[in-house]
């Protein structure tokens, strides 16, 4: 069978240890949350590190404020779906949450780890022995990208199913580095690059994310995959919109799993504003959201259809926020 | 006749080990100072191997022993005629996984290490990766020596009866052609097995389903007599035909522990599963059918090319099962078959439940929906029309016995009501049917021996049946047990089972082809059947009464115990034991390749799939599946439950998701996470209804249960769709991205389908005519033919 390499595994007690550890040992180590993701890529060696630094010390509670909920970046992700207040508040999110992966996953996985969670490629989620055969890539290893072989750079597709979400909810991150702490706004955390997709400093810990009050806020998170669990998105939107009467007066669109980075359908977004959320505007919404995103052959399904199912996912997620009343007292 | 313990739903007798972590897998033991092995395989779909340099793995700390093939240069293979691979290749690899060297060390890391340490040089050759390049001249050589010409491995052509007398009495002929993509059995066990050499002796605990198909290979490549040689068939955690052939891994631990006199083991990655496959061939179908104006089937020309992998395997069968099977279940007066294997530098394909049948069940499912709606006919009337009478010998000399089709259609049509089925857009139901054999009724490799063979023993008050043939899951011991408790009048968990071990058990041909609860069930009524005469005439003769006056049931024999019953028998015939065996009959017809497909009994199946379908994504949801499956009579119904709704699980997965495709040479997902196959939250409610024909050859009338029921729900599921939209996907599995292009075709005015849209040309050989049988069946003179 597959069996894990030896590492190991250094248990910090607060952000700041774990972030001066990782500064000192830098690609020598990787911070470990839920494992969910990081264990099965270090059996199949996409990750070859000496040690693991523990994250078992973050807290992990929710916590409702006055202009904001925090949410701990410890907290799984099964907590968090099953959160009544994150249910009745950001029901986008909750939803967003309890769609990732499986069950026991969803037990183990942090909200946090999903933030920061490895893009995807069929050419790169391969075991060693594989990958050698097939040739090594940029992502690892390798020299060429196998996917677009003309291309410089790598397209390993964002899959995180929470992100976009938080994305659109335009939520903070809160960072604890070295030497100090900082807040991001959660699309600054990404890089389109399917290599470095973290724009946060490798030594930097995830402590929490901030969502800010949701009053009167929709939101709705809809993922395409080809099975009921466990798949990564093929595709995926998610919209948090506010309504005036009928007229829309904000909203942001985000995809998920088209791009190597959450994909803002700005532009989609924007048309809505003062706009009734009518099947007409949903329908060229979602036209205009699907225009930028470029889903290749490297996920499940063919990158035709998934591109085609970008706009019928983005008119799904606009019309269940329609559906739904605004967050908490909204 | 009435039954204690035949018909009753009971628990499997192994059922709390098997979930409480007590059934011990091959994975599981680890006696004192185990090595752990791992194989080296080839990077390359096609190459030939210039040199194999194990210098710098042997040097690695921990390792204990380096093999190559130049170690175990005898080829092998499951069927006599194609004993074309080896253990470890050492001159040519013929696809992406070949093993090429295997090491024993004291860890498994080290044994991965080391692998990646050893150096081949390779000279790389053109890989052939589909049908159409099999036919084509190959650009440097043929993927193997034998078959010809370029890629092919088989062609055959059998025409049985006038077909073209049939076509020109025909008012309609149509044409199609389809493709079945291939798929692979993932059972949840990853194959393992490990072995020790002990005093001389060679034994080996392995995942198989055959043990003794297994044993044969050891004796030929190891070069040892059978009796040196000792195979144990380990709990079993599913194989679904993919551990019916010898493999590589097994040869590999035992020749390794010869080597070091330490016991070897290896369990194969998930990865590895994939690439030992024998799993679905990839099957491109022509048919093409004449009827009358009513839908009276008149002939039928069916071809087939399947792309075999890169190794015989049960090719040969496997070819021979796509054409043989049509007319089991429609009555086809002229029928022509052209079948044609070729060989792709990919992992090789074998049997999958429904052993080369459910390709074919598709195509002649959809078909006859098709030539229904050119005629405007019901397509469930005119499959009807066309059904097999039990009691007939079909044109190409096949026998068959019991049928319950008639009576799995109504109650499938009924449960369901297909006729009164409510129309909303994108919602349809899809009707099939099928036909499966209850056991092949001839062996593998020639010779005249019985295939299943039964011991009893009873002493100390207990029953021991001894049998060859291996519980893979599908409750094979469950059957067996309930069988000699049945006949001794105890319940099943008095009897004590020793199974699938070369050193104690006689000879049974394993776990494949549906055959154990028919064959080793028969050489089990057998056995007790005499042991019960033996322990009624012991209780008799003490109680001074005749025999037939002696009551067996609920544990007594007359006026004793069953115990007391056993030391009276004891004490007036010596050693009690008892022997059966099962030889099915001769009923190959009189034409070369007859033994595949003849089976001493069919079971049959209908079933309706109602779905809907999004227009607009092609994506489907399946609402409900109902199936009737006729198994004769079922010995234990909740076991041929799990059976009936294992394989629709397997059958829908197929049918919407399963595909087993390459890129660039190499297996696009080798992973349980990218190869799709369906979760709890994809399977629909199943009703399933057991028919029972009470079969005249199958032990109490049973027959097989878990291949057939697989069969129909694929091609169901394309006609369900066609219900809902319209379009035929003449392709399975039946993916959204093909629907949509269907649908996109559609609206352009295209002919509404997804599908090949031709059949290569095929050097197939000239027909041999066979005259077809009569057609009425004289069970009375069965073994005439
Ligand atoms: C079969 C399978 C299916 C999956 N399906 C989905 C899916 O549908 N959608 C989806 O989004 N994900 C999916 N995942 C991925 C994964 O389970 C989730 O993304 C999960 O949320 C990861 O969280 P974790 O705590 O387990 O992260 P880990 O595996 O512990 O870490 C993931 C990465 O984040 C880093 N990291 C973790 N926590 C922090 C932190 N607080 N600060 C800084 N860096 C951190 C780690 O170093 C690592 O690089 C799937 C995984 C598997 C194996
Ligand atoms: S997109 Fe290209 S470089 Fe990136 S992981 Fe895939 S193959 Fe490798």
């Amino acid at each position: 069978m597959l069996r894990l390499p030896r590492f190991k595994y250094l248990r910090p007690k607060t952000a700041r240890e774990a972030a001066r550890m990782a500064a000192d040992l830098g690609p020598r180590a990787m911070f470990v949350a839920g494992g969910t993701d990081l264990f099965p890529k270090l059996k199949r060696r996409q990750f070859e590190v000496e040690a693991l630094i523990g994250l078992d010390f973050l807290p992990r509670a929710i916590h409702r404020g006055e202009d904001e909920t925090v949410v701990d970046a410890g907290v799984t992700l099964a907590a968090a779906s099953a959160d009544a207040q994150l249910r009745a508040g950001y029901p986008g999110y909750a939803e967003a949450a309890g769609l990732v992966s499986s069950p026991p996953l969803r037990n183990a996985g942090t909200i946090g780890g999903n933030l920061c969670v490895d893009t995807r490629c069929n050419y790169y989620d391969m075991t060693y022995e594989w990958r050698k055969a097939a040739g090594f890539c940029i992502k690892k290893d390798g020299d060429i990208c196998l996917v677009a072989p003309s291309s410089p750079r790598c397209w390993a597709v964002s899959s995180s199913d929470t992100a976009p979400m938080a994305i659109a909810l335009g939520a903070l991150v809160m960072l604890a580095g070295p030497d100090d702490e900082r807040e991001l706004p959660v699309a600054a955390l990404y890089r389109d690059d399917g290599i470095d997709y973290l724009a946060k400093q490798p030594a930097e810990v995830v402590t929490s994310l901030r969502l800010p009050a949701s009053a009167g806020t929709r939101t709705a998170y809809v993922k395409l995959r080809r099975r009921g669990s466990i798949d990564f998105p093929i595709a995926g939107a998610a919209v948090a919109l506010r309504l005036d009467g009928s007229t829309v007066t904000s909203c942001r669109i985000v995809l998920s799993a088209v791009a190597s980075h959450p994909l803002e359908a700005a532009e989609a977004g924007e048309f809505m504003i003062g706009k009734r959320l009518d099947e007409e505007s949903v329908r060229a919404a979602a036209e205009i959201a699907a225009r930028p995103a470029k889903p290749l052959d490297n996920a499940d399904l063919s990158h035709f259809w998934r591109k085609r199912m970008v706009r019928v996912v983005v008119e799904q997620a606009l019309q269940h926020a329609n559906d739904q009343k605004g967050g908490f007292e909204g | 006749m009435s039954f204690s313990i035949i018909g009753k739903p009971l628990p499997k007798v192994d059922a709390v080990a098997r979930v409480t972590g007590q059934a011990i897998y091959a994975d599981d033991m680890l006696p004192p100072r185990t090595l752990h092995c791992r194989i080296l395989r080839s990077p390359h779909p096609h190459a030939r191997i210039l040199s194999i340099d194990t210098s710098a793995a042997r040097r690695i700390p921990g390792v204990v022993a380096v093999i190559t093939g130049a170690d175990l240069p005898i080829k092998f293979g499951i069927l006599p005629v194609t004993q074309d691979e080896r253990a470890l290749e050492h001159e040519k690899v013929r696809y992406v996984g070949d093993p090429i060297a295997a090491v024993a060390a004291t860890d498994e890391e080290i044994a991965a290490s080391a692998c990646d340490a050893i150096a081949v040089e390779y000279e790389v050759l053109d890989p052939v990766m589909s049908i159409d390049a099999a036919l084509a001249t190959p650009k440097d050589e043929r993927i193997q020596d034998y078959g010809g010409p370029n890629n092919i491995h088989k062609l055959v052509a059998l025409e049985f009866g006038d077909v073209e007398g049939g076509f020109a009495r025909a008012d309609h002929v149509r044409e199609d052609v389809f493709f079945f993509q291939g798929n692979t059995h993932l059972p949840m066990e990853q194959h393992s097995a490990i072995a020790t050499y002990v005093d001389g002796k060679v034994t080996l605990w392995s995942s198989t389903q055959v043990v003794h198909y297994v044993h044969r290979a050891l004796a030929k490549v190891l070069e040892l007599p059978m009796n040196r040689i000792r195979v144990v068939g380990a709990a079993h955690g599913g194989g679904f035909g993919g551990k019916t052939d010898p493999f590589a891994h097994e040869i590999v631990v035992a020749k390794l522990a010869m080597m070091t006199g330490r016991p070897v083991k290896c369990t194969l990655t998930r990865e590895e599963v994939f690439y030992a496959h024998r799993g679905r061939h990839p099957v491109l179908m022509w048919v093409r059918t004449g009827v009358t104006k009513d839908g009276r089937i008149t002939a039928m020309h069916f071809k087939s090319a399947l792309d075999g992998g890169a190794y015989g395997s049960y090719g040969v069968a496997s070819t021979f099962y796509t054409g043989a099977l049509q007319t089991v279940t429609y009555d086809i007066p002229a029928y022509r078959f052209e079948g044609c294997r070729v060989f792709t530098n990919k992992p090789p394909c074998g049997p999958k439940r429904g052993h080369g049948t459910p390709q074919p069940r598709f195509a002649i499912e959809l078909h006859l929906e098709k030539i229904a709606h050119d005629l405007g006919l019901d397509p469930v009337d005119m499959k009807r029309r066309n059904f097999v009478k039990p009691m007939t010998r079909t044109v190409n000399w096949m026998r068959v016995t019991s049928c319950g089709l008639e009576e799995c259609t109504a109650r499938v049509m009924d449960a369901s009501g297909f006729r009164t089925r409510k129309r909303r857009p994108g919602r349809g139901m899809g009707f099939a049917i099928s036909s499966y054999l209850s056991g092949a009724g001839t062996a593998i490799y020639w010779n005249d021996m019985p295939h299943s063979e039964v011991q009893i023993k009873v002493d100390r008050g207990g029953v021991t049946a001894f049998c060859g043939a291996m519980d893979i899951g599908q409750g094979s011991d469950s059957v067996l047990a309930a069988i000699v408790a049945e006949e001794l009048g105890l319940q099943p968990k008095d009897i004590r089972l020793v199974t699938a071990d070369t050193d104690t058990t006689p000879i049974d041909l394993g776990s494949y082809s549906s055959r154990v609860t028919f064959m080793a069930g028969n050489a089990a009524l057998e056995a007790a059947r005499k042991m019960r005469a033996l322990l009624v005439e012991a209780a008799a003769a003490k109680m001074g009464r005749p025999a037939d006056s002696v009551r067996v049931g609920g544990g007594r024999f007359g006026d004793f115990s069953f115990e007391e019953a056993s030391v009276l028998a004891e004490a007036r015939f010596g050693t009690l034991t008892s022997a059966g065996s099962y030889t099915p009959p001769k009923i190959a017809g009189p034409y070369k390749g007859s033994g595949v497909g003849p089976s001493p009994a069919y079971s049959y199946s209908a079933c309706v799939v109602d779905l809907d379908a999004d227009q607009r994504t092609g994506l489907l949801h399946i609402n409900k599946v109902w199936i009737a499956h006729d198994v004769g009579r079922a010995i234990n119904p909740l076991l041929v439950e799990g059976q009936v709704e294992g394989s629709v699980y397997m059958g829908l997965g197929e049918a919407l998701m399963e595909e087993q495709t390459f890129r660039k040479g190499l297996h696009k997902w080798p992973s349980m996470l990218e190869y799709k196959s369906p979760t709890f939250l994809d399977m629909p409610e199943i009703e399933t209804f057991l028919v029972e024909t009470n079969d005249p050859e199958g032990p109490y009338g049973a027959k097989e249960a878990g291949q057939g029921p697989l069969l129909p729900v694929i091609p169901a599921v394309s006609a369900a769709v066609f219900d809902a939209l319209g379009v035929w996907i003449d392709e399975v599995p039946v993916t959204p991205e093909k629907i949509v292009e269907a649908l996109r075709r559609q609206g352009k005015g295209e002919p509404p389908r997804y599908g090949p849209s031709r059949f290569p040309d095929i050097p197939y050989p000239k027909c041999i005519r066979v005259e077809p049988p009569p057609k009425e069946l004289d069970l009375a003179a069965p073994a005439a033919i």
